[in-house]
C-alpha cells in the first residue's frame, strides 16, 4: 500500500465535479483501491456521494490511500490530478 | 383584468397564454412486488433514460450558455452512477420487495438528508441535486415527458424564477414570452430572453403567481415591465398595436443593412459589436456589425481546465481576426475577479470582490499569465485589423506598466524574428471613476478610451451591479457617470485620440444623441442592437 497526504488548495473544498473527474480516474486503474481519509472518516475514490459526504473544505488535508494494482502509476497519477484540480 | 408591474428585460410586446412552468414530482406509492430482478431492470431503464436526458441538456447548455453552468449537468451524470446511490435503491428492492419507485424515492430521501445535515452550504445545497436527479429518475420511471414540457405553442413562460436547467430545457419556439415573480436582470431568463429577442419581465412579485393559472390570456409589455392577466378589451387592443407597430420598427430596421451610420449632418460614427467569443461572430455579420468593439477574451479560460497555452489563444485570436475580413477586431485582456470564477486561477474568496483581485490587477500581479495572452494577441495581429485594450485601468502608472510588457513582448519576437503588426491600437477601457477623471493624464499614453458604462455606473454610484435588492437605486442615466464620460471624451479628443462606449448604455438610443454631442465615435454594443443604433444615428442632426 502507498499513501500520501494533500492538502486542498480549491476554495469550494472537494466540490462535485472535480470530485466526480476524481472518480473517473481511479477507476482507471484495475484491481487498485483509492481511499481517502478525513479525520476517522474515509471514502473511496470512486464513491461519489461518499466522497462529497466527507465535507473536505479548502486547506483541510486529506489521506490518501493506494492498494493493489500498479501503485506507483495510480499514486502518481492521483497526485498529479489533485495538484491540478484540488 | 389585474396588472403587475416589474422590470422589462427585453423590449418588445407579446400577447398569449399563460403557461404556468411546473415542476413535475411524480407522487409515489408503496407497492409490493414479487419480481425483484424486474424491478432492478426498470431501475436501470430508467437510468439509462435519465441520462440520455441529461446528456442532451448538458449539450444545450454547453451551446447555449456556455460551459460553467453545462458542468452542473455532467454532475449529475456522475452522481447517477454512484455506486451507493445505486446499491441503496437495488438493496432495498432486493430486501424489502418494493417497486422500483418507492426505492428511489426513499434513496433521494436519505442521501438528501444526509448533505441537508453537513455544515457547510456548498455541500448543503448539493440535496438539491440529489432531488433533482431522483425527480429525474422518478419521471423516467413513470415514463413523463420531459419536465418542462408547455402546454401548447406560443405560450408566455410564467414562473417564480427559472433555473438555468430549466431555461436550457425548454423548448423555445414555443416561447412567447416570459414572465416571473423573482430575479434580476442578470439572470438566466433575462439574458436568455435578450439573446433570444423575446419579451421578458421580471421580478412581478408574489402575488403574481397567486394570480395565474394555464390558460390565462395574457399581455407582456418588455418595454414598460407591465404584465396584465385577464386583459380588457382596450389594453388588448392598445398593446396589439403597439406589437404590431414594435415588429414593423424592427422589419424596417432590417432594411437599414448596408447603410452608413451617418447623421443628417454627415458625421460618421462606427456602430461595432460587443461579443463573448467566436460562436457571436455570424450574429455581428447577421446585423451588419461595423467591427467588433469588445471581444471578451474570458471565455478562454472560462472553457479551460487550466491556462490556455499562447498557441490555443493565438489560434482562437487568428480565427476572429481572418473571420472579420480585415475589419476591426478590439480584444479586452482577460477580465477574470472574484466573481467570474475560474478555479485554476486560486483566487482568494473576497468581502469585496467587484473591487478586488481582477482584471488588470491579476495581470500586472501575475506577469507569466498576462505575457502569455499579449504574445499570443501581438502575434495574431499580422492576420487582420487588431486593437487591445486593458481593463480597470485607475492610474497613470498601470499604462506605463503594461506599455513595458508590451514592449519586451515585441523585443522577444523581434528576437526571434517573429512577424506582428506595427499599427495594433492599444487602448483602456474608461470604467473607474479615477480614470475618467484623469482622462487627460492617460490619453497621451494610450491610442483609445473605450467607456465601460456597467462598471463606471456601479463605482460612481455605489451600487453593485449583482444585487437586485438595489435596482432601484441604480440610475443608469446618472448625470454623474454621464459628466465623467463627457470629460473622457473631451481628454480623448484634446489628445487627438478617438473614444467609443462598449458598456450597456451605448445602445440605449434615449442616451445617442447626448453621446453625439460629446463626440463619442464610436457606439460597440450587442450585435441585435446595431441596427437600433444606426435608425438613430440616422435620425440625428447635429448642426441643429
Amino acid at each position: 500500500m502507498k499513501q500520501f497526504e494533500y492538502t486542498i488548495k480549491d476554495p469550494v473544498g472537494i466540490h462535485a465535479r472535480p470530485a466526480g473527474l476524481l472518480g473517473k480516474k481511479a477507476k482507471e486503474f484495475e484491481g487498485t483501491v483509492v481511499t481517502i481519509e478525513k479525520g476517522d472518516k474515509s471514502a473511496a475514490a470512486t464513491k461519489l456521494m461518499a466522497l462529497m459526504g466527507l465535507g473536505v473544505k479548502c486547506g483541510d488535508t486529506v489521506t490518501i490511500k493506494i492498494e493493489g494494482g500498479d501503485e506507483d502509476a495510480a499514486a502518481a497519477a492521483i497526485e498529479a490530478f489533485l495538484n491540478e484540480n484540488l | 383584468m389585474i396588472k403587475y408591474t416589474g422590470k422589462g428585460v427585453y423590449g418588445a410586446v407579446a400577447i398569449g397564454k399563460v403557461s404556468v412552468f411546473k415542476r413535475q414530482t411524480a407522487s409515489v406509492e408503496k407497492v409490493r412486488i414479487t419480481d425483484p430482478e424486474a424491478e432492478k431492470a426498470r431501475v436501470t431503464a430508467a437510468k439509462e433514460k435519465a441520462t440520455e436526458q441529461l446528456q442532451a441538456i448538458y449539450e444545450k447548455a454547453l451551446a447555449e450558455v456556455g460551459e460553467e453552468e453545462a458542468a452542473i449537468f455532467e454532475v449529475h451524470m456522475m452522481m447517477l452512477e454512484d455506486e451507493d446511490y445505486n446499491d441503496a435503491i437495488n438493496d432495498m428492492i432486493d430486501s424489502e420487495l418494493v417497486n422500483a419507485e418507492f426505492a428511489v424515492a426513499s434513496a433521494r430521501d436519505t442521501f438528501a438528508a444526509q448533505f441537508s445535515a453537513m455544515d457547510d452550504s456548498y455541500f448543503q445545497a448539493r440535496a438539491a441535486d440529489i432531488k433533482d436527479i431522483s425527480d429525474r429518475l422518478l419521471n423516467c420511471l413513470a415514463d413523463n415527458g420531459a419536465s418542462s414540457e408547455l402546454a401548447g405553442d406560443k405560450m408566455v413562460v410564467c414562473s417564480d424564477d427559472l433555473a438555468p436547467s430549466e431555461t436550457v430545457s425548454l423548448d423555445k419556439s414555443k416561447v412567447l414570452a416570459f414572465a416571473t415573480a423573482y430575479g434580476s436582470s442578470n439572470s438566466h431568463t433575462a439574458i436568455l430572453a435578450r439573446n433570444m429577442n423575446i419579451p421578458a419581465v421580471i421580478g412581478l412579485g408574489k402575488e403574481f403567481l397567486e394570480g395565474i393559472a394555464d390558460g390565462h390570456k395574457i399581455c407582456v409589455d418588455g418595454y414598460t415591465g407591465e404584465v396584465f392577466v385577464n386583459p380588457d378589451e382596450d389594453t388588448v387592443a392598445r398593446l396589439t398595436k403597439k406589437r404590431d407597430e414594435d415588429l414593423e420598427k424592427k422589419n424596417r430596421l432590417k432594411e437599414l443593412i448596408g447603410k452608413d451610420n451617418v447623421t443628417i449632418d454627415g458625421t460618421k460614427i462606427n456602430v461595432f459589436c460587443n461579443i463573448g467569443g467566436p460562436k457571436d461572430i455570424p450574429l455581428v455579420n447577421e446585423n451588419d456589425g461595423g467591427g467588433i468593439g469588445l471581444f471578451r477574451s474570458e471565455f478562454l479560460y472560462l472553457e479551460n481546465s487550466d491556462f490556455p497555452s499562447e498557441e490555443q489563444q493565438f489560434e482562437a485570436y487568428k480565427n476572429v481576426l481572418e473571420s472579420m475580413k480585415g475589419k476591426k477586431v478590439i480584444i479586452r485582456t482577460l477580465d477574470i475577479g472574484a466573481d467570474k470564477k475560474v478555479d485554476y486561477f486560486n483566487l482568494d474568496d473576497e468581502e469585496n470582490p467587484a473591487m478586488g483581485v481582477r482584471a488588470i490587477r491579476i495581470c500586472l500581479t501575475r506577469p507569466e499569465i498576462f505575457k502569455t495572452q499579449l504574445r499570443a494577441l501581438f502575434r495574431a495581429s499580422v492576420y487582420g485589423d487588431l486593437g487591445i485594450m486593458f481593463p480597470m485601468i485607475t492610474s497613470e502608472s498601470e499604462i506605463s506598466e503594461i506599455m513595458g510588457f508590451c514592449d519586451i513582448i515585441k523585443a522577444e519576437l523581434d528576437t526571434h524574428g517573429i512577424p506582428y503588426a506595427d499599427n495594433i491600437e492599444l487602448g483602456i477601457m474608461i470604467e473607474t471613476p479615477a480614470a475618467a477623471v484623469i482622462s487627460d493624464k492617460l490619453a497621451p499614453m494610450v491610442d483609445f478610451f473605450s467607456v465601460g458604462t456597467n462598471d463606471l455606473t456601479q463605482y460612481t454610484l455605489a451600487c453593485d451591479r449583482q444585487n437586485p435588492k438595489i435596482e432601484r437605486f441604480v440610475d443608469t442615466h446618472h448625470e454623474a457617470v454621464l459628466r465623467l464620460i463627457e470629460m473622457a471624451a473631451k481628454a480623448a479628443h484634446d489628445n487627438g485620440k478617438w473614444i467609443g462606449i462598449c458598456g450597456e448604455l451605448g445602445a440605449d438610443t434615449s442616451l445617442t444623441e447626448r453621446f453625439l454631442r460629446m463626440g463619442i465615435n464610436e457606439l460597440s454594443v450587442s450585435p441585435p442592437s446595431v441596427l437600433k443604433v444606426r435608425d438613430k444615428v440616422r435620425s440625428i442632426d447635429l448642426s441643429k
